[in-house]
């Protein structure tokens, strides 16, 4: 399994980016979480057909990498990953929607074909956006301030003792599959009867893990609750020009095609 | 000081499907002593720990920590009192970094934030841990694990520490490390493991069970001598305490060798004794 195991000890890398001390690494988690939401519901509310407008959306994930220092080939890694189940949801369009909406010189272009590079361009955008965050911001951080957003915190500390022990859980997921790999010589196994079971196993362990972390919580004097010291972040003059400037913005993209406009400025017609 | 003492009396406990797994078992640790429980594997040496502080509740018989007897309503203040540190340290690191995992504790004892910090920058560094403070858990080595486990109890500064399996998964660096670091505290120590050459080290008293009873609890160096129980118990001596390999070939279970034709004399290595 070298694909799983190599993808999650990515997952590491994207931890140590996190730690990187740049301008958009200091400002208030809250602020990008905010802003990343903003820039999704922009970007998901577009209509179907939605392409040319959609393009300028692109600025904010080349700005943030560019400013956070982030290694491009590595962020678009992470997006491919996702790109194939866009293509899934997006794949069958062009069976049912026949109806020509553009014609290229010869070329019919039917609807279908529109709305599932639509729907590709929409998961690149969101998946690197949502990346990104992570990115320059950490995945605790985030929790953290997605909780001082009003999300309540039973999830939050979900969120983060699934982050903690996705890596102890794909680790032991990884060793189980190399065990039964290697005893099967290339073949497939018994397939999916014992795959079944494997996955029974797994599921045990993590049953015997968790109570064995309730058990380490408890002997802290775990009751419940919660408690952080983090320095609470301040919401600053740098927070506010960061949030403003880029939803001011994200709301302009979204009410007026930018490249119409810039088109329309050269040709003169006003669309 | 009689109130650090840790008495077991007459415990048993039944597991739900009917195992006994400890039958009878009664011993008394005073203040300041390093005590270890060693025995086979499903001797009840883990069950029994559960037990100290209170997460397995006992079918018969009694648990005094210090003056108190172990109970539902002094739960809270016997865990603060035992401070257990669990055999996979990725059981026991939680939290999103090093310091937060140290701060749990305190945090839940309810200390002031200014207080939680002295305390948990006092215990990483005494486990040598203080440059780790921000990583993330998994970013740690096996022997980095172990030390910022310990110090996640340390912070709580408790009066008894509970050790299961300390050295287990440890390579030969990291384990002298720490058995360094467990000897320089002045803790009640309660310690079960397999790796008998750091109980030798490390436990001047040693209590042996078998099959959830007794077998024995004296002096360390008196139980390993006893070559009949410690067969019994499927145990065996320490390496330390076993011959030098190449003089007596026939004390491992390996086939014979011939002994190794010394350049100089009868001494070698650094035995101070001659042969």
């Amino acid at each position: 399994m070298p694909a799983i195991d190599g993808s999650f000890l990515d997952f590491k890398q994207l931890d140590l980016l996190a730690m990187r001390q740049t301008s958009v690494h200091r400002l208030d988690p809250r602020a990008k979480v905010l802003t990343t939401i903003i820039f999704i519901l922009c970007v998901v509310s577009f209509g179907r057909y939605e392409i040319s407008a959609m393009l300028p959306f692109l600025i904010y994930p080349a700005v943030l990498m560019a400013v956070g220092d982030l290694p491009g080939g590595y962020i678009l890694r992470k997006i491919l990953i996702v790109i194939p189940f866009a293509l899934i949801i997006g794949i069958f369009n062009p069976v049912f929607d026949r109806q020509v909406i553009m014609q290229l010189g010869p070329l019919d272009i039917w609807g279908g074909w529109v709305s599932c590079a639509s729907i590709l361009i929409r998961a690149i955008l969101t998946a690197s956006v949502a990346i990104i965050l992570v990115a320059v911001t950490g995945f605790p951080a985030i929790c953290e301030a997605l909780e001082k957003l009003g999300m309540p915190k039973v999830f939050a500390v979900q969120l983060l003792f699934l982050y903690r022990y996705i890596f102890v859980l794909t680790d032991e997921g990884v060793r189980t599959a190399r065990a039964r790999q290697l005893r099967t010589f290339g073949k497939r196994g018994f397939g999916i009867r014992q795959f079944g079971s494997m996955v029974g196993h797994l599921l045990l362990r993590t049953w015997d893990r968790a109570e064995r972390i309730h058990m380490a919580m408890l002997a802290r004097g775990f009751c419940g609750e919660f408690h952080t010291t983090r320095a609470q972040s301040r919401f600053g003059r740098d927070e506010i020009v960061f949030m403003g400037g880029w939803m001011t913005l994200f709301i302009f993209l979204r009410i007026y095609n930018a490249p119409q406009l810039l088109g329309s400025l050269f040709t003169g017609n006003t669309p | 000081m009689s109130h650090h003492k840790v008495e077991v009396k007459n415990l048993q406990h039944i597991y739900p499907d009917g195992t006994v797994a400890l039958h009878d078992v009664s011993f008394l640790i005073r203040h300041g002593e390093s005590v270890a429980i060693i025995g086979a594997n499903g001797a009840g040496k883990s069950t029994l720990l559960l037990h100290l502080n209170g997460y397995l509740p006992a079918t018969s018989g009694e648990i005094v920590i210090g003056d108190a007897k172990l109970a539902k309503e002094n739960l809270v203040q016997i865990r603060r009192t035992v401070g257990m540190v669990f055999q996979d340290p990725d059981d026991q690191l939680f939290m999103p970094t090093v310091f937060d995992d140290v701060a749990f504790g305190p945090l839940n004892m309810g200390l002031a934030a200014k207080e939680v910090e002295t305390r948990v920058m006092d215990a990483l560094h005494r486990v040598e841990a203080a440059d780790l403070r921000d990583k993330p858990p998994y970013h740690l080595s096996g022997g980095e694990k172990k030390r910022v486990a310990i110090a996640t109890v340390l912070s709580m500064l408790p009066e008894i520490l509970v050790l299961d399996e300390p050295t287990n998964g440890l390579d030969p660096h990291a384990r002298r490390q720490l058995i360094a670091l467990l000897q320089v505290f002045h803790h009640t120590r309660i310690v079960t493991s397999h790796d008998l050459d750091m109980v030798l080290e490390l436990c001047e008293r040693t209590i042996v069970l078998q099959e959830g009873r007794v077998m024995a609890d004296g002096p360390t160096l008196d139980i390993f001598a006893d070559e009949e129980l410690l067969k019994t118990c499927r145990l065996e001596k320490p390496f330390a305490m076993q011959g030098c390999p190449i003089c007596s070939p026939g004390i491992r279970t390996m086939p014979a060798q011939k002994p190794m034709v010394l350049p100089h004399g009868d001494k070698h290595h650094d035995h101070d004794h001659e042969h």
